[in-house]
């Protein structure tokens, strides 16, 4: 094995749904568990192919997406670190086991490559339908965090960001892609795992007598031994206590869901992913995210080229959602534009925190063509 | 009976979860107490138990024992089970769950996981009904019987179990009741250890729900009918076709040696690796 162990980082020509599976396995993905759905097969193939061939990795294709959550959850508890790709219909049937996934603090990596909905909807075109659903997709109150990726080389490094998230802070993260970002050639670098940053879920330090499973910690995180290890626990989706036991007295339930809630919210400095592109001294502003935000790039310049000070606020983060970066934004620039391949779902939140000083301005489409740079530039002329 | 006694208290919690939730006459701890039984009779570790359950009383059994316990959500036990052994092949992975757990909302998974043949000692406890919602019907609830659901009788006919999971392919396939106990602990025994998914198809009373609404006057009644209709699966095939109406044979149907899925997985996996 030795001997073939890649030595420098090497150039490929890849998919962005290549990219995802490069960049699961440079981040230690053990373990697969996924049903077939355009247009994110290309990644459940690539783990098929490459998983059997690492050194512990297991590959499995499920009877539906349910199971193939259930089955992804089951191995994350089992120690794994794990992902399933998935498109709409697939996602939607998956919501329930992302509550429990929340509820039980189970790392896992979903990711979920956006095409037109609803129902079976445009399945081989681009959309970003799904953002609200992968904040609150699965029901009752909970935190989840949400990334994105602009193109082919970024796929890699979010998948390396979501799987370190997921560890870091015992949570799902959803990786949506949209069509055109996983299905878009393109030359990246594939760096080596020695040079990335990979981490791994926090282990007990304490014998197994005085270890609580769910017990608050400094950091709201607690330590995750894998089955089978010697500490023998409960985990259950029903609202628990810091054993894992099932309660309902009031003063543990607010214990562990406020515990469950802030251990996400007092690390948005870590979690909030944004990519600025001139906006020091915008007075045009562009919002944008997954292959929008190219076309966004590429407006700001012509922009730029004809005078207009456009800037560009590309969120590699969606939720919990960059609210300083963009409300910042908000605030220098008198025109913020916000185009989707929706009918408004991120501008919500960046009109919600807008602090009165900015109008939003919308660019929506839903068919199935993606937003053109030319679409954009119209826009910010007029902003 | 002090030693049976003390036996399930070693394997029991004690820092949170008594009283239980379970009724009285509930056979759900008998089975609890078989598989108590059968681990330890085996000698296999607590540390390399996990027990899987799904939603409804059954679902609640795992918190009560010292192993590793995973309630998972409605349906879908067999799913995280089967992540489970697959990343950890050589723990014993064993599922508690409901007729209407394994078999209505979980139908899909549980065909499919006896397809796979994983190694899986899977344990659903008919009790004929939805217990913990209140007495609603399920997929095992006989013909004509009353449930809250069905409140002019039951007009579907009911799944066989057993015929369903031998037809799915799974490797071993069983029938106990929770009144035949000496038979109920050698079936979980044999379960545990063979290769490939392993049922074990439990019948147990559920008076509160079902017994009381449908003619049997109390716990005892139940047990006793669980008594008098079940019979060895050799003499059920002995007995006239004619005389069979009634009569719920119990034992071993289908007893299978093909390799389990995560054995055929390890051996692909060697392959790979020698290139």
């Amino acid at each position: 094995m030795s001997a073939k162990r890649k030595t420098a980082a090497r150039e490929i020509f890849a998919l962005g749904a290549e990219a995802v599976v490069e960049g699961a396995l440079l981040a230690g993905c053990s373990f697969y568990g996924g049903y077939p759905i355009t247009p994110s097969s290309e990644i459940m193939e690539g783990m098929a192919e490459r998983l059997p061939r690492t050194e512990d990795g297991v590959f499995i294709q499920m009877e539906d997406e349910i199971a193939s959550l259930g089955a992804c959850i089951g191995a994350s508890l089992a120690g794994r670190k794990v992902m399933t790709a998935t498109s709409g219909p697939g996602f939607s049937l998956m919501q329930e086991l992302i509550g429990y996934a929340c509820m039980i603090e189970a790392p896992l990596v979903l990711v979920n490559v956006m095409r037109g909905g609803p129902s079976t909807g445009l399945p081989t075109s681009p959309a970003q339908g799904d953002v609200q659903q992968a904040r609150w997709g699965t029901h009752g109150d909970h935190s989840i965090i949400v990334l994105s990726a602009t193109d082919v080389q970024d796929c890699l490094h979010m998948t390396v960001k979501a799987f370190n998230f997921a560890e870091k802070y015992r949570t799902p993260v959803i990786l949506l892609l949209d069509e055109v970002t996983a299905h878009t050639r393109e030359k990246i670098t594939v760096p080596l795992a020695q040079d990335l940053e990979i981490l791994y879920r926090l282990q007990p330090s304490m014998p197994p007598e005085w270890y609580k499973p769910f017990e608050e910690t400094v950091r709201g995180v607690p330590p995750m031994p894998p089955l089978g290890s010697g500490y023998r626990f409960h985990v259950t989706g029903l609202t628990h206590d810091d054993h894992g036991y099932p309660t309902q007295k009031p003063d543990e339930v607010v214990a562990a869901i406020s515990r469950q809630f802030r251990k996400i919210d007092q690390f948005f400095f870590d979690i909030q992913i944004t990519d600025e592109f001139l906006t020091g001294d915008a007075e045009v502003g562009v919002v944008a995210y997954g292959s929008v935000a190219r076309s966004a790039h590429l407006a700001v310049e012509q922009a730029r080229e004809r005078g207009i000070k456009a800037g560009l606020i590309d969120l590699k983060t969606l939720f919990p959602f960059p609210r300083a970066a963009v409300e910042g934004l908000l605030r220098r620039c008198r025109t913020v534009i916000v185009p989707e391949m929706n009918m408004g779902q991120i501008s919500r939140e960046v009109k919600r925190v807008n602090p009165g000083t900015s109008t939003v301005w919308t660019i929506n489409r839903v068919d199935g063509h993606i937003i053109t740079p030319k679409q954009i530039l119209e826009s910010i002329r007029k902003g | 009976m002090a030693e049976v006694t003390q036996l399930i208290h070693e394997y029991l919690r004690h820092d949170k979860k008594f009283p239980h939730v379970l009724c009285p006459g509930c056979g759900h701890g008998i089975l609890l107490g078989s598989l108590i039984r059968s681990v330890h009779a085996l000698g296999i570790p607590k540390d390399d138990v996990a027990l899987v359950a799904g939603i409804g009383c059954s679902g609640r059994v795992a918190v009560y024992v010292d192993f590793n316990t995973v309630h998972a959500v409605h349906g879908r036990a067999l799913t995280v089970a089967t992540g489970i052994k697959m990343a950890k092949p050589d723990m014993h992975v064993i599922v508690v769950q409901g007729d209407g757990d394994a078999l209505s909302i979980g139908g899909n998974h549980f065909i499919h996981a006896a397809r796979r043949n994983i190694g899986l000692t899977v344990l659903v406890l008919n009790n004929f009904i939805y217990g913990m919602t209140g007495g609603q019907c399920s997929s095992a609830t006989p013909l004509g019987c009353w449930s809250t659901t069905t409140p002019y009788g039951q007009m579907e006919k009911s799944f066989d179990f057993v015929e369903m999971t031998r037809a799915a392919g799974a490797n071993f396939v069983s029938r106990g009741t929770v009144f035949h106990v000496k038979t109920l602990d050698k079936l979980v025994r044999q379960a545990l250890v063979h290769p490939g998914f392993s049922l074990v198809e439990v019948l147990t009373p559920c008076h509160t729900q079902f017994g009381r609404k449908n003619k049997f006057k109390s716990p005892v009644d139940m047990y006793q009918w669980l008594k008098k209709a079940a019979m060895p699966l050799e003499a059920y095939e002995k007995l006239d076709p004619d005389k069979r109406a009634g009569r719920i044979p119990i034992g071993v149907f289908v007893d299978n040696h093909e390799p389990a899925l995560e054995t055929r997985y390890a051996a692909m996996r060697a392959k790979l690796a020698k290139g």
